[in-house]
């Protein structure tokens, strides 16, 4: 088991949410539920924005609940603010090796490779203002590439992007994850975009995270909470 | 994870010298008994001479303001900057500018000869207040405007859809903004007044024009009576505290002017008499601002050729100065707003209130305080200048801090999780991620910095050897023996000196504020 939720109580207020599952070693799992159930909340536990009331959070086996966000062992995107404007995309994707982009020679090369491997060779020099949103992802996804994390969380990092452009992004994710043999757990609001990329779904509603279930079965025969989150037209 | 020492130490060191020198001061003061009827008459000069600057500065303002508010006309823009510019102005150079108008053989005076009337005088208490108003009138201006302009648009649409006249208008939405508005505009120019001291020196003087501060420094100065002037001291911390503690809430003016520049939609002052009454006042506030400095620009281009040496080495230790007290003010200032920004609520409270100490302390007392903590080791004289720069770093503090800490906010609010996220810590967090994000705001405030310090007359003049003189002191010795032409062209040195500081830094921040 990769990632293991123990007993997880979080608390933002009022607002509560409980997780107690596991997480397959190289799976991929969507995490979706109506706007405010806490999707963002768990994701932020697990990134370690947010200190758990109590229960624990495991790697491995290992008890990373204590540890500050740089020190687990995963990366995240963002919904906005992924990279930051005054850097070039090559920098950008540079602090993915060493925040204080001190690197060496050999080192920018892997920069260089990583940037054309999500299809940005050539635009290294431009700053995020100079890409387009697509553009942008691609460059946060050849940070993580660089930070060779094995744990990738993703809160809807391409909400903003058109229907086609994201699905090409969660294509090129779901890629990398397969060939880096990572864990990736990807929040949306969209259930085509958990059909699209995650063969196991979690689902977040009623102050509860549900422990990840064949996404297919989910969506065909959806237990009442999503029912109602999903609609008739699900 | 994150490290405390350096904002806990810049803490430390403002503390020590806004408090300690405090401290030092009243170990060294006479009794109280010893406060002689002179000192009470400079205690009541200053309380009249600061309620007098304030009410006079927040009465002109009001229809400014409101011309400002309500009109959209060629120029405002570059007027609401204008309202900007005497806060980085040096007091000394305004000082000249107005006797050029105002003086006995200024502009004034020759109109009033011509038509066979008697010269006016400066000197004194109405000069003293002049001054105040020049500089505090765009102070004022600029924050009713600002008062003015948080009244929704809607309101006025809605009352003009009631059919409010102009009185109704008044009564029902402009009256309840100015009640909020005006005492704290008026509190704080009141404050500012209280620790007047370069005006005072310049225009004021003899016992019926003397300010604590003024007083301060002709103790130390004149009567080298150490005891009287630290007596002094604390009888004008106990002012500037009663003053700070009284405009508390009330703010400091504004960062950067923004959201200054429109003017808000009208229906109902159409009226051609209205119309009059606005351009009336900003006419006349734009006179009164640009007379004395067109006249200070004028009178030195007509100076220059004429410059002494010594005006060239004293610009060159005001730069110096200047330079290192820009450098000092934000080595305080980022690590204290970092520290304000991450510590807990209590610790951050405390040092946000460290921060802003300086506003309620007087750059003499802090001086006197310095000369008593050195003497016993060094000779303060050999030291004036870093004592000059690192109190104007601390004077300057305040204002650093109200451009700066609302940025870095800001920018950790933004990007703050992804720096998390990334591991970035310590100096590389700074160099990566927030000097680059605060370069206009960390410009706009070295630059203040450094025009103030420039500009600033006040501890200098109590330490520093007359050979060793800053600009605005040398500019201050010309103008007491009267060599005027020699003044002219060293004030627009100087005045060029501080705007030149000021947007070097400023453009530079500018530009280097990317995306």
């Amino acid at each position: 088991m990769a990632l293991r939720l123990e007993q997880l109580h979080l608390r933002l207020g009022d607002f509560t949410l409980d997780a107690d599952f596991e997480v397959p070693a190289r799976a991929r799992v969507a995490v979706i539920g109506p706007s405010g159930a806490g999707k963002s909340t768990l994701l932020a536990a697990i990134a370690g924005f947010l200190k758990p009331e109590s229960g624990r959070i495991l790697w491995e086996g290992r008890d990373i609940t204590a540890l500050p966000p740089g020190k687990r062992p995963l990366s995240i995107l963002f919904q906005d603010n992924n990279l930051f404007p005054h850097l070039t995309a090559r920098q950008n994707a540079a602090l993915g090796i060493r925040p204080s982009l001190r690197l060496s020679d050999e080192e920018w090369a892997r920069v260089d490779t990583a940037l054309a491997r999500v299809g940005l060779a050539g635009l290294g020099d431009r700053r995020p203002a100079a890409l387009s949103g697509g553009q942008q992802g691609r460059v946060a996804l050849a940070r993580m590439l660089l930070r060779r994390r094995s744990l990738m969380l993703l809160d809807e990092p391409f909400a903003a992007l058109g229907p086609a452009l994201k699905a090409d992004m969660l294509d090129l994710v779901a890629e990398i994850v397969e060939a880096e043999g990572m864990t990736a757990l990807l929040v949306s609001h969209d259930p085509e975009d958990a059909r699209r990329f995650a063969p196991l779904t979690v689902v977040v509603a009623e102050g509860r995270a549900a422990p990840p279930a064949p996404t297919e079965a989910l969506l065909g025969n959806p237990p009442p909470a999503l029912a109602a989150y999903l609609g008739n037209g699900a | 994870m994150i490290r405390h020492w350096p904002g806990a130490l810049a803490a430390a060191l403002v503390v020590a010298l806004a408090l300690g020198t405090l401290a030092a001061v009243a170990l060294r003061a006479e009794g109280w008994t010893a406060l002689q009827s002179a000192d009470w008459a400079a205690v009541r000069f200053t309380l009249l001479q600061a309620t007098l600057s304030a009410l006079f500065s927040v009465g002109l303002a009001l229809p400014v303001a409101r011309a400002l508010a309500r009109r959209q006309f060629p120029g405002r823009r570059a007027l609401v900057t204008l309202m900007g510019a005497p806060f980085i102005l040096p007091v000394i150079v305004a000082v000249l500018g107005l006797l050029a108008v105002f003086g006995r053989n200024g502009l004034i005076s020759h109109i009033l000869g011509v038509f066979g009337l008697p010269p006016i005088h400066i000197y004194g208490l109405h000069g003293v207040v002049l001054a105040h108003v020049f500089f505090n009138l765009p102070l004022a201006t600029r924050l009713i405007l600002h008062g003015w302009l948080s009244i929704p648009g809607e309101r006025f649409r809605l009352a003009a859809s009631l059919g409010f006249g102009p009185r109704e208008t008044f009564r029902l939405l402009e009256l309840p903004m100015l009640r909020a508005v005006l005492p704290g505009a008026a509190l704080v120019i009141f404050l500012i007044c209280t620790t007047s001291f370069a005006v005072a020196l310049a225009l004021g003087g003899g016992p019926r024009a003397t300010t604590v501060e003024l007083a301060i420094y002709q103790a130390f100065r004149f009567e080298f009576d150490l005891g009287h002037a630290a007596l002094l001291g604390l009888v004008q911390v106990a002012i500037c505290a009663t003053a700070a503690a009284l405009a508390r809430g009330a703010s400091l003016p504004a960062e950067m002017g923004g959201g200054l520049d429109r003017a808000v939609q009208r229906w109902d002052a159409g009226a051609t008499q209205l119309k009059l009454i606005d351009a009336i006042a900003t006419c006349l506030a734009a006179a009164f601002l640009l007379t004395p400095l067109g006249a200070v620009v004028a009178d030195g281009l007509a100076g220059i050729t004429r410059l002494p040496g010594a005006v060239l080495w004293a610009a060159g230790r005001s730069l110096a100065v200047a330079l290192a007290a820009a450098a000092l003010t934000l080595a305080l200032a980022l690590p204290l707003a970092v520290f304000i920004h991450n510590a807990g609520r209590a610790g951050s409270a405390l040092a946000e209130t460290v921060a802003y100490l300086p506003v309620a302390t007087s750059p003499l007392v802090i001086g006197v305080g310095l000369f008593i903590v050195i003497f016993p080791f060094a000779d303060p004289v050999s030291l004036a200048l870093p004592v000059t720069a690192l109190v104007n770093a601390v004077m300057s503090l305040p204002f650093v801090m109200r451009a700066i800490l609302p940025a870095l906010t800001e920018a950790e609010a933004a990007y703050g999780r992804l720096a998390d996220s990334l591991g970035m810590k310590g100096l590389t967090r700074l160099r990566i991620f927030l000097l680059p994000r605060l370069a206009r705001p960390l410009g706009f405030a070295t630059g203040l910095a450094a025009a103030l310090s420039a500009g600033d007359l006040g501890v200098v003049a109590l330490f520093v050897d007359p050979a060793e003189a800053t600009l605005p002191l040398y500019l201050y010795q010309l103008m007491a023996s009267y060599r005027m032409e020699e003044a002219a062209g060293a004030a627009l040195v100087l005045l060029a000196l501080s705007l030149g500081l000021f947007v070097a830094f400023d453009r530079g921040g500018r530009l280097g504020a990317q995306a």
